[in-house]
C-alpha cells in the first residue's frame, strides 16, 4: 500500500480548506520559482523520466506529448488547455481534485505552460460541476492576488489562467472537439493530421492534458522523476486516483500505487464486495468504454495500463464499477449503450448510425427477443463502427458490447432460449 | 444523439439586464480580440439562468452581441444538452441513470420523482415549482445515485431521502448539498482509508 507521504492530493477528500494557505502547509507553490528556472527543456525531459502517462484514458506519456510542441515561438502563441470535461461514466477523480485541491493544477498549469512556453491557459470544465467551478475559479483568484500567476508574477513568466466551462455533452471531452467548444462551435471533434501542436486552439500549436495528469506535474518535479517512478511496475509507474462504484460496501476515491491488485484496491479501501468477494459477478476496471472482466480474471488482476491491457480490457481513468451477482449484466452494458446512442455527436456515419442500432439489438438480447446469429451480427456491427469513425466515441460504444459477448455470451443464449421456451408454452 | 428543436411557443423579446455587463465583459476579455465567439456558452448559460430556457430570441441577442451568424448560435444552443429548450420548474431536478447510478437504485430516485413532481419527465408539476429529467452520467459514481438540483449535486440518495429532499424544497428549505447518508465527500463511509496522518 502506498504511504501517506507519497500520497500527492492529500486533501482529496476535503477534510482541510483548499485555498492558498491551507494548500501552501499543504506543499503547494513550494519552490515552483526554482523549477522553472530549470529551464523548459530540462523539465520536459523530467517528465520524461517520470514515466507518466496520461491519466485521462489513453495512457500517452505526457512527457513526450509536452515535447511535441515547437521548439520556440513564431507568429503564433502557443496555449495549453486543460480537459476537465470528466464525463466517462464511472469517473469523478477530477471532481475530487479541482474542490478540494484545486492549486496542485494550478501550480501544474504554470509550470506546464512555461515547459510548453504558452503564456495563456484555459481550464475547460464541464457544465455541471458549477460548484467544482466556483471553487477553481475562487483558487486562481487566489493565485492572481498573491501574485503566483498573471502578468508580472513572482515567478517571471507572465501568465494567464481562465475557467471555461461547457454545456453538457461527454464528447467534449475529446480533445479536438474540445478546442471546437473552447472555439464556440458544437463539439464535433476535428480530424487528425493536422494535431494539436501544429494546429490547435485558434489554429495555434496547442497540448490539451486532463486535470490529474498536469496536477501530478509540480510534486513530480518537486520530488524529482526517480521518485515518481519508482511506484508501481515499470511503464505503469506512479500514484493514480481511483474511483470505487456499484455494488462495493462503501464506494470511494482513492490515491494509490499503480499496479494495485484490483482485488486487494476493492477491499482495502472500499469495504470489499456487496456479501463478500465470491459474489462479484463482474467488474469494469477503467470507465464505461473499456470492456467488462468477469470474476475469474479480477481475482488475479493488477490496475495497471500493461496489465489490463493483456487481459482485453484497459485502465481507462481507473473507474472502477463493481458489479454483484445480482447484476442483470446485459441491462448494465445496454444502459452503456444508451449513454453512447445520446452522446454520439452525429458528425461520422458508422457511430451515429451504429451507436442507435447497437443500442435497439442490445435492448433486445436483455429480454431475449432476438436469434442467436444476431449475437454474431451485433459482434461484426461493433467491428465496422471500431476504427471507422474521427474521435474514439465509437470506439467506446464498442468495445463495452465487444466484452459482454468475450465473457458472457451463454448467459445471452440462456435469455435467448428461455425466451423462446416462454413463447412455445404460451402457444 | 438526441433531436433538440426550439419550443413552439417563444416570447418577443430578450435582453440582459444591465447588471450582466460586467460579466458579459469579463467573458469576453478571456479570449483574444476577434475571438469573441468563445464566450457563447458562457452567454447563453447566464440567459439562462435569468429566464430559466434558452428562447429564439435569446439566441438571436447572443449571436448579435459576439458578431455571429444566427444558425452558429443556435447550433451550440441545441447541441449541449444543458441548455433547457423548454420552460422548466423552478427546480429543475436532474437524476442521474448511468451505469454506476443506475447498480445503487437510480430506479428509486427516479420512481420518487414521478410520485413527487410528474409522471413523466419535462413536465412541470402542477405547483409549478419542479420538473424533472433523467441525465447521463454527473461525475459523482462513488456518491451514486444522485441528482442535481441547480447548481448543487445531492449523493448517496434512496427512495425515502429523495422524497423528503422534495418536500423540503417544496416547502422552500434548502438542503445542505452533498452525501445525504452522512459523509463528508467521497472518502469511504465509516472514515477514509488513507490520509490518516493529515486528519
Amino acid at each position: 500500500m502506498l504511504a501517506d507521504k507519497d500520497r500527492i492530493f492529500t486533501n482529496l477528500y476535503g477534510f482541510q480548506d483548499f485555498g492558498l494557505e491551507a494548500a501552501r502547509k499543504r506543499g503547494c507553490w513550494d519552490g515552483t520559482k526554482a523549477i522553472l528556472e530549470r529551464g523548459p527543456d530540462v523539465i520536459v525531459d523530467q517528465m520524461k523520466k517520470s514515466g507518466l502517462r496520461g491519466r485521462g484514458g489513453a495512457g500517452f506519456p505526457t512527457g513526450l506529448k509536452w515535447s511535441f510542441m515547437p521548439k520556440e515561438v513564431k507568429d503564433r502563441p502557443h496555449y495549453l488547455v486543460v480537459n476537465a470535461d470528466e464525463s466517462e461514466p464511472g469517473t469523478c477523480k477530477d471532481r475530487d481534485i479541482m474542490r478540494h485541491d484545486p492549486h496542485h493544477l494550478i501550480e501544474g498549469c504554470l509550470i506546464a505552460s512555461f515547459a510548453m512556453r504558452a503564456h495563456v491557459c484555459y481550464i475547460y470544465v464541464r457544465g455541471e460541476f458549477i460548484r467544482e467551478r466556483e471553487a477553481l475559479q475562487a483558487a486562481v483568484d487566489q493565485a492572481y492576488e498573491a501574485k503566483l500567476i498573471g502578468k508580472n508574477n513572482i515567478h517571471g513568466w507572465d501568465f494567464d489562467l481562465y475557467v471555461h466551462h461547457g454545456a453538457g455533452a461527454y464528447i467534449c471531452g475529446e480533445e479536438t472537439a474540445l478546442l471546437e467548444i473552447l472555439e464556440g462551435k458544437k463539439g464535433q471533434p476535428r480530424l487528425k493530421p493536422p494535431f494539436p501542436a501544429n494546429v490547435g486552439l485558434y489554429g495555434c500549436p496547442s497540448t490539451v492534458n486532463n486535470v490529474e495528469s498536469i496536477a501530478v506535474a509540480p510534486t513530480i518535479l518537486r520530488r524529482g522523476p526517480e521518485w515518481f517512478a519508482g511506484i508501481g511496475r515499470p511503464n505503469n509507474v506512479g500514484t493514480k486516483v481511483y474511483c470505487i462504484s456499484g455494488h462495493v460496501n462503501k464506494p470511494c476515491n482513492v490515491e494509490e500505487e499503480m499496479g494495485i491488485p484490483l482485488r486487494e484496491l476493492i477491499e482495502r479501501h472500499a469495504g470489499g464486495v456487496r456479501g463478500g468477494w465470491d459474489n462479484l459477478l463482474a467488474v469494469i476496471p477503467g470507465g464505461a468504454s473499456v470492456p467488462v472482466i468477469p470474476k475469474s480474471i479480477c481475482d488475479t488482476v493488477l490496475m495497471d495500463f500493461d496489465a489490463l491491457r493483456d487481459v482485453q480490457s484497459g485502465l481507462g481513468t481507473a473507474a472502477v464499477i463493481v458489479m454483484d451477482k445480482s447484476t442483470d449484466i446485459v441491462k448494465a452494458i445496454a444502459r452503456l449503450s444508451y449513454f453512447y446512442k445520446h452522446e454520439s455527436c452525429g458528425q461520422c456515419t458508422p457511430c451515429r448510425e451504429g451507436t442507435g442500432w447497437m443500442w435497439r439489438v442490445m435492448t433486445r438480447l436483455q429480454k431475449g427477443d432476438a436469434a442467436v446469429a444476431e449475437i454474431d451480427l451485433l459482434q461484426e456491427v461493433t467491428k465496422e463502427v471500431e476504427g471507422h469513425t474521427i474521435c474514439a466515441l465509437g470506439d467506446a460504444a464498442a468495445w463495452p458490447i465487444q466484452g459482454l459477448i468475450r465473457h458472457f455470451r451463454p448467459e445471452l443464449e440462456r435469455r435467448i432460449a428461455a425466451r423462446k421456451q416462454q413463447a412455445m408454452a404460451a402457444e | 444523439m438526441s433531436v433538440r428543436r426550439l419550443y413552439h411557443d417563444q416570447p418577443a423579446s430578450f435582453a440582459f439586464p444591465p447588471e450582466d455587463e460586467a460579466f458579459i465583459a469579463n467573458e469576453i476579455a478571456k479570449y483574444p480580440p476577434g475571438r469573441q465567439a468563445s464566450a457563447v456558452i458562457a452567454l447563453l448559460w447566464k440567459g439562462q439562468e435569468r429566464n430559466g430556457w434558452v428562447t429564439k430570441p435569446m439566441i438571436e441577442h447572443v449571436a448579435q452581441r459576439l458578431g455571429m451568424p444566427y444558425i452558429r448560435v443556435l447550433e451550440v444552443a441545441t447541441f449541449y444538452t444543458m441548455f433547457n429548450l423548454e420552460p422548466v420548474g423552478e427546480h429543475l431536478v436532474q437524476v442521474c441513470t448511468t451505469t454506476p447510478c443506475w447498480l445503487r437504485g437510480s430506479d428509486d430516485v427516479v420512481a420518487a420523482c414521478k410520485k413527487h413532481i410528474a409522471p413523466t419527465q419535462h413536465t412541470v408539476s402542477t405547483d409549478g415549482k419542479f420538473s424533472w429529467m433523467e441525465v447521463e452520467c454527473l461525475g459523482a459514481c462513488v456518491n451514486a445515485p444522485m441528482l442535481q438540483i441547480g447548481k448543487d449535486f445531492y449523493e448517496d440518495l434512496d427512495g425515502p431521502t429523495t422524497e423528503k429532499l422534495l418536500d423540503a424544497f417544496r416547502r422552500g428549505q434548502r438542503p445542505k448539498p452533498g452525501p445525504q447518508n452522512g459523509r463528508r465527500s467521497s472518502e469511504p463511509i465509516g472514515g477514509a482509508t488513507t490520509l490518516k496522518e493529515f486528519g
